[in-house]
C-alpha cells in the first residue's frame, strides 16, 4: 500500500503544491479552511485535475502529466467521503450503498445486508437520507464506499458538520468501523484534535503548500517551522535571537532562554505551548533560570480551564502584541499562593525551536 | 367553427413538444458538460436565440434554409421527394425552433442545480457518465425538467409567427388554432373567433394548472 502524490494547480487566490508519500498508514491533511486540502482529495479522486505533476497509487499511476496519463474517477478505485456526504436524496439507503454493485439481484442484496449489519443500520434499509440522523447519513456514506473495497478512502473533513456533543461518540464509532477496512486511509481536515486521534502520518498544508510532512506525534510535539507551529495550534510565538549555542533572546518576551539542547544557528522564533507553562511561587522562581516575571493582563474563563493573558512585567504595554497566553485549569489557578504577578516557568523540553 | 384547426393544433403541438423535449434534453446535457467556458456561452446564446428574437423572423430565416430553391430545401424535394415548406411538417418545425430555447433552458438550469458533489461522488463509485445522468442527474432535475417541457408545449400550441412565414395559412392543412382566429378575425367572423379562443383559454388554464401541480407535487425523499 502506497501513494505518492506530487502535484500542482493554479487556483483562485493561489496556487497548489502539494507532495508527499506514504506507505500503509492513516494519513491526515491538516490546514486551515480554503488552504486546498478538498482539492487535493478531488485531484487524487481523480474528479478534478491538477495542471501537472503525477500521483501513482500501489504502482499504478493514476495521472502523470509528462506521460499524458489521467485515469478516469471511475477507473481509480478510489472511496471518497464527502463533507456533506454526498447521499443520492432520491434512493433509499439500501439503494444508496448498493448502487454501483456489479452482481446479480440476490448476491447484491445479500452483500448489502451484510454492510447494513455492519455499520448497525438495520431497519433503515428503506429510509431515504434526510429521514434518518446525522450520524447515521455518514455511517451510509461510509459503508457505500467500503462495501467497493477501495484501494484508498478518502474523508473530507469527516466531523465538522456534527454538532460537538456527537462529535466524541462518532469519532469512535468511525475508528470502530475503519478497521472493517484494511486498505490506506486519507483524512482532511482543519481539526488538529481530529488528526491528532485518527492518524499516524501528517501532511500540514499552508495556503495551497506542504509546508511539513511527517510522524503526527513528532510534528505536533515539534513542528520545526513556524507555520506549521500556528497550525498544530501553537499560541504563544515569539521571535528570537540566537546568542549562543545555548542561550536565545526572545524578543516579544523581553527574556533570554538557557537550554540544554542545541540552539541552531537558523531559528527565528520561539514557540510555547499554551499550557506548557509552569507556575511557581515566588520563592521557588529565584533559583529556577527561564523564568518570566508577569503581569496579569486579562483572564477569560473556559469550559474547564482558564486562559490567562500575561505579559512579562519589564516590557511595555504593546495593546497585547507581546500577551503570553497561559492555560491552566481551575483548581491550580484559584490555589496559586502569588495573586498579583505570577512567575511562569519555562521547561526545556516545551521550548519550541522554529525556522 | 371548424374542428380541424383544433385537431392540427394538436398534433403539431404533440409532436413538436417529444421533438422538443428529447433535444433540450439531450442539448442541455451536452451544453452542461462541456468543459470549454468560451463554447459553452457562445453555444447558449445560439440555443436562446430563438427566444428573443421576433419569431416572424425566425421563420424568415427558417424560409432561407428550407426554401425549395434553396440548397437544403432542393436537396430535400430533388432526392427524398419531401417538400417541407407549406406543409404540416413546417408547422411541427415551426414550433420546435420557437419552443425549443424554453426548454433548453429549464432543462440546463435543473441539471446546474443538482448538487455537484452528488456527481463528483457518483463518479468515485465507479457509475459511467451514461448511467449516472440517467440515475442521478434526470430524477433529481424531473421537476425543473418538467416544467420546462409544459411551458414549451404552450409555447408551440401559440406559435403563429414564424408557422406563418414557412407554413403558410391552408385550410385544413398547415391552419392551426392561432392561424384561424386570425383568419376569422380578418374575415370579420368574430363569432367564430371566440369559439377558437375559449378553446386555447381553456388548453392554457389546463396547461397552469399542470405547471403548478407538478412544481408543487411533493416528492416522497424530500419529507
Amino acid at each position: 500500500m502506497s501513494l505518492i502524490v506530487d502535484i500542482k494547480k493554479k487556483m483562485k487566490g493561489f496556487s497548489l503544491e502539494i507532495a508527499f508519500k506514504t506507505d500503509g498508514e492513516y494519513i491526515g491533511i491538516l490546514g486551515a479552511s480554503g488552504s486546498g486540502k478538498s482539492m487535493t482529495l478531488k485531484c487524487i479522486a481523480g474528479v478534478e485535475t491538477p495542471d501537472e505533476g503525477q500521483i501513482v497509487l500501489n504502482g499504478k499511476v493514476l495521472f502523470d502529466s509528462e506521460k499524458r496519463i489521467n485515469l478516469k474517477p471511475q477507473d481509480r478505485n478510489i472511496g471518497f467521503l464527502f463533507q456533506n456526504y454526498a447521499l443520492f436524496p432520491h434512493m433509499t439507503v439500501e439503494e444508496n450503498i448498493g448502487i454501483a454493485l456489479k452482481l446479480s439481484k440476490e448476491e447484491r442484496k445479500q452483500k448489502v445486508d451484510e454492510m447494513i449489519r455492519a455499520f448497525h443500520l438495520q431497519g433503515l434499509e428503506n429510509k431515504y437520507p434526510n429521514q434518518i440522523s446525522g450520524g447515521q447519513q455518514q455511517r451510509v456514506a461510509l459503508a457505500r464506499c467500503i462495501i467497493y473495497k477501495p484501494d484508498l478512502l478518502m474523508l473530507d473533513e469527516p466531523f465538522s458538520a456534527l454538532d460537538s456533543h456527537l462529535k466524541d461518540q462518532l469519532q469512535n464509532e468511525v475508528l470502530d468501523l475503519l478497521k472493517l477496512y484494511d486498505g490506506e486511509v486519507l483524512m482532511v481536515s482543519h481539526s488538529r484534535d481530529e488528526i491528532y486521534r485518527f492518524c499516524e502520518k501528517v501532511v500540514i498544508i499552508d495556503k495551497g503548500k506542504t509546508v511539513l510532512y511527517g510522524d503526527t506525534k513528532q510534528i505536533f510535539k515539534q513542528p520545526k517551522l513556524y507555520t506549521a507551529a500556528i497550525i498544530t495550534g501553537c499560541k504563544n510565538i515569539s521571535r528570537c535571537e540566537v546568542l549562543s549555542p545555548h542561550s536565545v533572546y526572545v524578543v516579544d518576551w523581553g527574556i533570554i532562554l538557557e537550554t540544554e539542547k542545541e540552539i541552531p544557528q537558523n531559528i527565528k522564533y520561539i514557540g510555547v505551548h499554551a499550557h506548557e507553562f509552569q507556575m511557581l511561587d515566588k520563592a521557588l522562581a529565584k533559583d529556577e533560570k527561564n523564568v518570566i516575571k508577569c503581569r496579569i493582563n486579562r483572564i477569560v474563563e473556559g469550559v474547564s480551564e482558564f486562559t490567562v493573558h500575561l505579559e512579562n512585567e519589564k516590557t511595555e504595554n504593546k495593546n497585547g502584541i507581546a500577551d503570553i497566553l497561559y492555560k491552566v485549569n481551575k483548581d491550580q489557578w484559584n490555589n496559586r499562593e502569588e495573586k498579583e504577578s505570577l512567575y511562569l516557568r519555562i521547561p526545556d523540553d516545551a521550548i519550541l525551536m522554529l525556522e | 367553427m371548424q374542428i380541424s384547426p383544433i385537431i392540427i393544433s394538436m398534433k403539431t403541438a404533440s409532436a413538436a413538444i417529444v421533438l422538443t423535449f428529447m433535444l433540450g434534453i439531450f442539448v442541455a446535457r451536452w451544453v452542461v458538460e462541456m468543459k470549454s467556458e468560451r463554447a459553452k456561452m457562445v453555444l447558449d446564446g445560439i440555443f436562446t436565440l430563438p427566444l428573443v428574437l421576433p419569431p416572424t423572423v425566425m421563420g424568415f430565416l427558417l424560409l432561407i434554409v428550407l426554401g425549395v430553391n434553396r440548397p437544403v430545401g432542393k436537396f430535400l424535394l430533388q432526392f427524398l421527394g419531401i417538400k417541407i415548406v407549406f406543409s404540416w411538417t413546417a408547422t411541427v418545425i415551426a414550433a420546435v425552433v420557437i419552443s425549443f430555447p424554453l426548454m433548453y433552458r429549464s432543462a440546463r438550469s435543473a441539471f446546474e442545480q443538482v448538487d455537484p458533489n452528488l456527481i463528483m461522488a457518483a463518479k468515485t463509485l465507479g457509475l459511467s457518465d451514461n448511467r449516472i445522468f440517467w440515475t442521478i442527474t434526470m430524477p433529481l432535475a424531473l421537476p425543473g425538467v418538467a416544467g420546462g417541457g409544459i411551458l414549451a408545449f404552450a409555447r408551440g400550441l401559440g406559435e403563429f409567427g414564424a408557422t406563418a412565414m414557412i407554413a403558410g395559412n391552408i385550410a385544413n392543412e398547415t391552419r392551426t388554432l392561432p392561424l384561424a382566429i386570425y383568419s376569422e378575425v380578418a374575415a370579420g367572423n368574430m363569432q367564430t373567433a371566440s369559439s377558437y379562443v375559449i378553446i386555447v383559454l381553456l388548453i392554457s388554464f389546463i396547461v397552469v394548472a399542470l405547471t403548478n401541480y407538478f412544481s408543487m407535487k411533493e416528492r416522497k425523499y424530500l419529507k
